[in-house]
């Protein structure tokens, strides 16, 4: 019992958000959960989350490991995404016939390109050691015009059936493939996490990277390559984001989506400053954010003043949260615990207490 | 001239969870004198110092300011009261002129008449003789005059006691003399300086008296003309001159004929280390000894690349290979317990047992993760055989006492299997238990043939542990003793005769 709360402790952040907003979305009605079948697919609150949330949680899981490695954050994700997918549509709309092959041919093309665009801001923050948020500036504020001239137009259209396919759903499968491409995305994450020692090297290089290079492990790479696997989570990402669309607005596509992912990271329990990460807490971040989005619009506020309403909540979510907070209410539990201890077995209030007595101050 | 006391500190103590840094401690400054803290690392300097000036708060004990009793609570207190501080970094800000750094938040008026500002900064810097004007920005003055300004401003506050922590460290030879110069005129005007420095010439030429401190407790107060350089050397390292014979309890068991497990030749690092050889026999354990900054820790740094290496070349039990990178040591079998256990040793917020296998995990490869229920092995027999006091495996280091964190440290080498171990300073600042639990694991494992540097502030514990030490002194290899020419007098000897007459090996 007391093994499993600590291994969970840091998921009581998000978990208890999402708790919350799924009861204020049963007081507002009961049907919150009911799922319709429409043209042979599920429909409803829940599936529209796990469907809108998509590019967030891919992008979250990026930004979880460069805040963890680099202790920064990359603000350039949604930009980069406009230019991976970019490249995808013209090399899409060149082909003559779209054939699924042209797809994972233009696909693959923007991966190429993600991992060339982490690895620009990649190599400004780990060689050049500019702080990753003014690196990935430089992308943020060229980026747009880049994806533009890619174009050569203004939203360029990509109607074709496999697309559409992607975008929605394939006729015969239940569920929307954007949600079957994040699951898919998510649990090759969890198979690297599993086969390598990429948690155990970023969150060392995070915490104290020069512990990190006295035992082995060089931090320069070790932050390069969580700007690489960044620029493939902006390729998979900027993929989903334009099919959904249907078109390639460079100007709009994924606009300001790095303050959601910072904010998955931030709810998710993790530091922004670097070290221990917990990627499941950024995902279910992701998925508390797009659930609030929905949540106010469920609610019938107004859509001009739905990101006063977001704010608000943040802001008590980030203070009840903080620290601060944290302390004081671990001092009120403790006192309630000692009170409470005092009134049954009065010697064994002091026991929990007696390692960190220990704990030695240089 | 002589005499009024300024500040008295009489019995004090002062503890941190595990460790006494100030154990009844008796300290006396007199009106218009420079008096000399000494000590080596961890004697406790720090924290009288910071007792001083309010930083932290006394256990036990008495301070008087001038006959009045003081007890500050905070740092602004202590400044208020007229005691300056100026710390090795200069903490002022470059960006801002002469005169806003000197008198930078001091005001309380709103307004700042910045023509009276820097008239007084003017007449302030010339009855110091501090060679800068008013107005010239921070930047463009030298080490020496920044240090020189920090003074002033500490000064300016009607001082009587003014302290300087390491002022000379970053200084060349000209510049300490300017700063010497600057401390004698204070002194005439009757402020009370307290010196720390870790070099014994700059004790004898300017200080008028000298404390020792040693593991927390007082040595003595003595006046400078009395002591002789080996004699406060002793004073600072321990035991009484005489008072060491002991029994060595390990030697090499090679001949002279058997190849090392590691030759250096030359080595050389950015740090600053002049080159030097040095050879390691199998199972033997070896020291560097010499005073802080005397180049201990770099030349074992160098070894282990931990510091960029400029120079020489290494040779692993008789063939040449290239170690540029730790990496590449680790896989040579080389391992390094780092002085600075929490700024280059322990991943804090990771668990014991990560912290545990995270060497051999490196080892082993990226691709090539231990699995749990491994990686938990691992953790639970080293937590077992190095007695590591930890509620379970899982517990983040940085929960753990200093010791226990050490033992962490050692495991994660230990695990390893390396042929050759440099603990660079592995007892500092932790318990005297876990000290001398870690000297005789030193020496068991070099009975089971690993060859150890063993490197320590404390010389009776590296008498007591190396068969071989290599004294070094101003960064550069003055001298090596073994044998019975390895006692407390000749270690001493050769660091105050400076490699003036190298021992013979």
């Amino acid at each position: 019992m007391h093994k499993l709360t600590k291994s969970f402790s840091h998921l009581v952040l998000p978990i208890s958000v999402m708790t919350l907003l799924i009861i204020i979305n049963l007081i507002k009605g009961a049907d919150y959960f009911r799922i319709t079948m429409v043209n042979g697919a599920f429909y409803g609150n829940i599936p529209n989350i796990l469907f809108g949330a998509s590019e967030l949680v891919i992008l979250s899981i990026g930004m979880t490991l460069v805040t963890a490695a680099s202790r920064g954050q990359d603000i350039s994700i949604g930009v980069s995404a406009t230019i991976t997918s970019a490249v995808f549509v013209q090399y899409v709309l060149q082909a003559g016939e779209v054939t699924l092959l042209t797809i994972v041919v233009g696909f693959l093309l923007s991966c190429v390109v993600g991992l060339f665009l982490g690895a620009f801001n990649g190599t400004l923050v780990s060689v050049f050691k500019v702080q990753p948020m003014v690196a990935s500036l430089i992308l943020f504020t060229g980026g747009r015009s880049i994806a533009f001239m890619i174009d050569g137009k203004l939203s360029p259209i990509l109607a074709n059936d496999i697309s559409n396919h992607i975008g929605t759903v394939i006729p015969g499968v239940p569920i929307q493939t954007p949600i079957i491409l994040t699951v898919v995305f998510i649990a090759l994450v969890a198979v690297l996490f599993k086969t390598t020692n990429l948690r155990l090297y970023v969150e060392t290089v995070g915490i104290n990277p020069n512990a990190a290079r006295l035992n082995g492990i060089n931090p320069k790479k070790i932050i390069f390559l969580t700007f690489l696997i960044m620029g493939i989570c902006t390729a998979v990402a900027g993929f989903i984001a334009v099919n959904k669309a249907g078109r390639h607005d460079s100007v709009n596509l994924l606009k300001l989506i790095m303050m959601d992912a910072i904010l998955a990271v931030a709810i998710g329990g993790n530091s922004l400053i670097g070290g221990k990460f917990s990627i499941t807490g950024s995902i279910i971040g992701a998925y508390t954010i797009e659930m609030l989005n929905r949540t106010l619009l469920r609610l019938e506020i107004e859509p001009a003043t739905i990101k006063v309403f977001k704010a608000v909540f943040i802001i008590i979510l980030m203070v009840v949260s903080s620290p601060v907070v944290r302390v004081f209410m671990k001092k009120a539990l403790d006192r309630v615990r000692t009170w409470r201890l005092s009134l049954s077995q009065p010697k064994e209030s002091a026991l929990s207490t007696t390692y960190i007595a220990e704990k030695e101050e240089e | 001239m002589l005499s009024e006391t300024i500040l008295e500190m009489k019995d004090i103590s002062k503890s941190f969870p595990g460790v006494k840094a100030l154990d009844s401690v008796d300290f006396k400054l007199r009106k218009g004198e420079i008096h000399a803290l000494m000590g080596e690392n961890g004697a406790g300097k720090s924290t009288l110092i910071k007792v001083i000036t309010g930083v932290y708060e006394k256990d036990a004990g008495l301070i008087t300011l001038q006959g009045e009793p003081i007890h500050f609570k905070a740092p602004e207190e202590a400044q208020n009261k007229g005691i300056g501080t100026v710390y090795q970094e200069i903490m002022l800000c470059p960006n801002l002129t002469v005169a806003e750094n000197m008198f930078i938040g001091r005001s309380h008026s709103p307004v700042v008449n910045w023509k009276q500002m820097n008239e007084k900064a003017g007449q302030l810097l010339d009855s110091l003789g501090i060679p800068a004007s008013p107005v010239q920005e921070l930047t463009s003055c030298s080490l020496a005059v920044q240090q020189m300004i920090a003074i002033a401003r500490a000064v300016d506050m009607e001082c009587k006691i003014l302290i300087l922590d390491e002022p000379t460290s970053s200084l060349d030879e000209d510049e300490v003399h300017k700063l010497f110069k600057l401390m004698r005129e204070l002194k005439a005007r009757g402020v009370g300086i307290i010196f720390i420095t870790h070099f014994l010439e700059q004790v004898f030429e300017i200080s008028d008296r000298i404390t020792v401190l040693r593991n927390g407790k007082l040595v003595g107060e003595y006046e400078t003309t009395s002591l002789s350089q080996i004699e406060l050397i002793s004073k600072m390292l321990g035991n009484v001159l005489e008072d060491i014979t002991k029994i060595k309890k390990h030697e090499p068991i090679v001949s002279d004929t058997s190849i090392p497990v590691f030759e250096g030749i030359g080595l050389s690092s950015a740090a600053g280390v002049r080159p030097f050889n040095f050879v390691v026999q199998r199972g033997e354990v070896n020291g560097f000894a010499g005073l802080l900054g005397s180049g201990r820790s770099e030349s074992a740094r160098a070894i282990f690349a931990a510091d960029k290496v400029t120079g020489g070349e290494v040779r692993m039990k008789g063939k040449r290979v290239k170690i540029k990178t730790p990496l590449q040591a680790m896989k040579q079998g080389i391992g390094y317990l780092p002085e600075d256990r929490k700024g280059d040793g322990i991943v804090d917020d990771l668990s014991v047992r990560d912290n545990i296998i995270l060497t051999l995990q490196v080892l082993k490869g990226f691709f090539k993760p231990f699995s749990l229920k491994q990686a938990q092995t691992f953790a639970e027999e080293y937590i077992k055989k190095l007695n590591i006091k930890t509620p379970s495996p899982n517990t983040p280091i940085k929960s753990l006492s200093g010791g226990n964190q050490q033992k962490v440290i050692l495991a994660r080498w230990l695990l390893t299997n390396p042929e050759f171990l440099i603990l660079d300073e592995p007892t500092r600042g932790i318990d005297v238990g876990t000290k001398v639990e870690i000297q005789k694991l030193v020496i068991k494992l070099a009975n089971q043939g690993m060859s150890l540097t063993f490197i320590s502030s404390e010389i009776d514990e590296m008498i007591r542990t190396c068969s071989r030490l290599i004294v070094m002194k101003d960064r550069e290899i003055v001298g090596e003793l073994k044998g019975t020419e390895l006692t407390e007098t000749d270690v001493m000897n050769v660091i105050a005769q400076g490699g003036k007459n190298i021992c013979t090996n």
